[in-house]
């Protein structure tokens, strides 16, 4: 269950974030802002380490005290950033990679519609059910 | 085959459209080209978002059109590209010797003319599918026997 959901946009600003403790949300985007070097670090270094898997999924970004960040690179240069809280049981890669690939599939929904331009905020009811789902469940 | 049909004479009706209200609202007729290749820009946006979801990551810019020239080509014609040429310096040719939408419309010089038409929604398709792979670019066509077709590409560099 991830703490904070972020979408950046191929120029590094975010199309879509949101967290879940909604005090303290100034923190998450300090997090994702600086998680953003790490994924740009690790997309030039696809360029040179030519025996790279050419993966979207990027695994785990770096580990703070409390969280974790997970990063994930669409073929058009879209970021999706997820925290999640490191005392959490750690979950397994699998379930990240398919939090990753739901939330593509959705981010392709929102692209093909009409009414969206791209560069926009994304304000898909449809997104945001999706992410609610992926979301720690506070009371 | 039913769907390739669809997609032509729904192009077909919008190029007629266009053309219509141009005459009627006094627009300019450069202005429909644009506006052709406008929709097509918006489209290859969003229909490379859905192709390339499950893709591996592009190596380099050759990469990125030689998936163009095949898979996207595959997705909507229904064939690849036949022929990709390049100066390496970012100037690319595709050439398509029966390009579907020109088909119809006559297999030699005749209508030559009102063949751009055809070709401008296409044309933003791909500089469309381009620039959402990080690839800014002009894309020009011209035709000189239908249904052939060439398409040129060419990169913008910051």
């Amino acid at each position: 269950m991830a703490v904070c959901i972020a979408v950046i946009a191929k120029e590094n600003y975010p199309l879509y974030i949101r967290s879940v403790p909604t005090q303290n949300e100034l923190k998450f985007h300090y997090t994702v802002h600086t998680s953003l070097d790490v994924v740009e670090e690790k997309i030039s270094a696809v360029g040179k380490a030519m025996a790279d898997q050419r993966e979207l999924y990027l695994g785990l970004l770096y580990p703070t005290e409390d969280y974790k960040v997970y990063g994930y690179v669409t073929n058009s240069k879209v970021k999706f950033v997820i925290v999640v809280d490191s005392s959490n049981a750690s979950l397994r890669d699998n379930e990240i990679r398919s939090m990753f690939r739901k939330l593509h599939n959705s981010f392709t929904d929102v692209m093909c519609n009409p009414f969206y331009n791209p560069g926009d905020t994304i304000r898909s009811k449809a997104f945001d059910g999706m992410v609610s789902t992926m979301m720690v469940q506070t009371s | 085959m039913a769907d390739e049909a669809l997609f032509q004479f729904l192009h077909n009706e919008v190029i007629q459209y266009i053309y219509k209200s141009a005459e009627y609202g006094e627009m300019e007729n450069g202005r429909c080209i644009t506006k052709l290749e406008n929709m097509g820009f918006r489209v290859g946006q969003g229909l490379i978002e859905r192709f390339t979801k499950d893709t591996a990551r592009f190596k380099d810019e050759l990469d990125v059109m030689k998936f163009i020239c095949k898979d996207f080509w595959t997705s909507v014609f229904k064939k690849q590209i036949d022929n990709l040429r390049t100066n390496h310096q970012g100037i690319y040719v595709l050439q398509d010797n029966k390009f579907r939408l020109l088909t119809q419309l006559s297999a030699g010089k005749q209508y030559l003319e009102h063949a751009p038409k055809y070709l401008a929604f296409t044309c933003g398709l791909v500089r469309g599918g381009l620039s959402n792979l990080g690839v800014k670019s002009i894309v020009t066509a011209e035709v000189s026997v239908m249904p052939a077709c060439k398409f040129q590409v060419m990169i913008q560099k910051m």
